[in-house]
């Protein structure tokens, strides 16, 4: 690839451009959705936390899988059932070294990052939490790490603990220590807020619990496709991502979890896949990972989800990770210069998402106006209305960037937050 | 294409920013809440009656500018007229640019669907759902 000397704009004065290698025009060639016009203006993409576009390698080897490999996994003797075990059991592999997983087997293919914490409250959850115990999570998670552990608390008689987080948006590390309690069961954070753009310090907090025997999930799903992930280096015991909001497909996602643990867990769902033998005296079940996956698997899913892992792995997540935050940076210093702009979520370590609140405007309001601009973002609550009850805000608007997104992008934000200003006036 | 000014209408920006009857009415012998979960809006509307009509009404809650401005222009139009007459009041001329805007019409309609709730004596929050 070439040096950023492609770029059409000069870059912005104290912003540092890209090092070589990041050819941000070359890489939105890829990416076919991006070329449209939206109400007549040229779209803006800036809804990446919410899901991210797919590459044509993606949507192409879908494609390839359905037109020249499928068949049924795990089943048949024939060719093609062969072929599409291959394939699908290549996507784990894929999934197993992009988080830098010891073991192929402690990948297991779930529906979303939300099936995966689902399934593990249900299972490891519902074994080892009992009356009285205690779940920890933090204030700045997404509704899918909340409500999992919450109806698994009402059930058990348990109680749900919540690690309050700073004026920054930055969990506070020492009341999250102390809240990690002779009864807590199990620990569960996001890596990346989704709604405040916090990246936590997941290492420590690992440390932090596992000092009390206690078991940490980390929800991945906004850090995969940001930052480099090794699920060994942070230590943590359960790790989940979605593939849509990594480049991939939509239905599929990955539940990381370590062997032991796995192992010892009792199954999920019931169902063909998950069984070694079935008698209507007895079942005996699979082994991990196949235990988890009942039923026929969404095969093309992991065919296009290792489609964009390698992708990611073709630009260099380390590359992904400072391009994006050159991008938040380069937002930040502009959105917030704008009066009467209010950003939430202000962490020292933060990855490429931007919320924030207008004076007297309700984020809608911002929403609909920038959408006339042909400029997608997310207003709302983000699923983290807690978040927004420790801000005091009833919604923001939220701009969160991708690895396709450019400066030209976010000087159009920033115009389109200007318009709402006037309309608003 | 649907134009801005359609949607954002001077008198709904007015409106929104100083909305009419927006408190909470005193010995109110009606209320009702509403949401939309999508968004998170929510408005309660307060009732007094006298017999069929309505005496006085407010109502008080967050939401966009859509949802703030329908709010207030319902509770000045409502004012006087019976629970007959209501269902004859959702056609607010100035919001018929909102249709232009599919995504936003549940914002124009919470408050009247929170005021149907509260004709109705509901106890639970409607939601525009």
């Amino acid at each position: 690839m070439t040096t950023a000397a492609r770029l059409p704009h000069e870059p912005a004065r104290g912003i540092r451009e890209v090092e070589s290698g990041y050819d941000v025009e070359e890489i939105r060639a890829d990416f076919p959705i991006l070329n449209q016009q939206v109400h007549g203006h040229k779209l803006v993409y800036l809804d990446n936390a919410a899901t991210s576009q797919k590459p044509r390698a993606v949507t192409d080897a879908i494609v390839r899988y359905y037109e020249r490999d499928n068949a049924n996994v795990h089943r048949g003797v024939h060719y093609l059932s062969e072929r599409a075990t291959e394939e699908y059991e290549a996507g784990r592999t894929a999934a197993q070294k992009f988080i830098h997983a010891a073991d192929r087997h402690e990948i297991i293919f779930v529906r979303s990052a939300t099936e995966g914490i689902n399934l593990v409250a249900q299972t490891y959850g519902r074994k080892h939490v009992g009356a009285g115990d205690e779940v920890l999570i933090s204030a700045m998670e997404h509704h899918s790490n909340i409500v999992p552990w919450q109806m698994l608390c009402e059930e058990k008689g348990a109680k749900l603990q919540v690690a309050p987080i700073n004026d920054r948006g930055e969990l506070i590390l020492e009341k999250f220590e102390q809240l990690l309690g002779p009864r807590t069961k199990i620990a569960a954070v996001g890596h990346v807020s989704n709604a405040l753009g916090t990246i936590n310090p997941v290492e420590q907090i690992v440390k932090l619990a596992h000092a009390r025997n206690i078991p940490v999930l980390v929800d991945g799903a906004q850090a995969v496709p940001r930052i480099p992930v090794d699920v060994q280096a942070l230590g943590c015991d359960f790790y989940v991502f979605s593939g849509h909001k990594t480049y991939g497909p939509t239905g599929i996602g990955v539940l990381y979890g370590k062997f032991a643990l796995l192992d010892a867990m009792p199954p999920y769902q019931g169902g063909g896949e998950m069984i070694s033998s079935v008698s209507f005296e007895k079942t005996v079940y699979n082994k991990v990972p196949h235990k988890f996956e009942a039923g026929t698997p969404d095969m093309s899913g992991a065919v296009g989800m290792r489609a964009a892992l390698e992708y990611l792995n073709h630009l260099g997540m380390e590359n992904i990770a400072q391009y994006e935050h050159q991008l938040l940076e380069y937002a930040t210093g502009k959105v917030s210069a704008i009066p009467g702009v209010r950003i939430i979520g202000t962490a020292k370590e933060k990855a490429g998402v931007l919320s924030f609140v207008i004076e007297g405007v309700h984020p809608h309001d911002v929403g609909t106006i920038l959408d006339q601009e042909g400029i997608a973002i997310r207003t709302g609550h983000h699923c983290a209305q807690p978040v927004m009850e420790r801000f005091k805000v009833d919604a923001t608007a939220r701009a969160s960037f991708g690895l396709y997104n450019t400066k030209e992008e976010i000087d159009a934000l920033v115009r389109g937050i200007q318009k709402v200003r006037e309309v608003f006036a | 294409m649907a134009d801005l000014r359609d949607l954002y209408q001077e008198v709904i920006l007015e409106h929104s920013k100083a909305p009419r009857n927006y408190r909470e009415v005193k010995g109110a012998d009606k209320k009702a809440e509403g949401f939309n979960p999508l968004c998170g809006d929510r408005f309660t509307v307060y009732l007094q009656m006298n017999g069929d009509s309505i005496q006085d009404v407010g109502f008080q809650g967050s939401g966009c500018a859509i949802s703030k401005a329908s709010a207030s222009m319902m509770t000045q139009s409502i004012k006087g007229k019976t629970s007959e007459d209501e269902s004859q009041l959702g056609k607010l001329t100035v919001f018929a640019g909102v249709s232009e805007f599919p995504m936003r019409v549940k914002c124009a309609t919470l408050a009247w669907h929170t005021l149907q709730a509260a004709l109705e004596g509901k106890q639970e929050a409607v939601s525009t759902e």
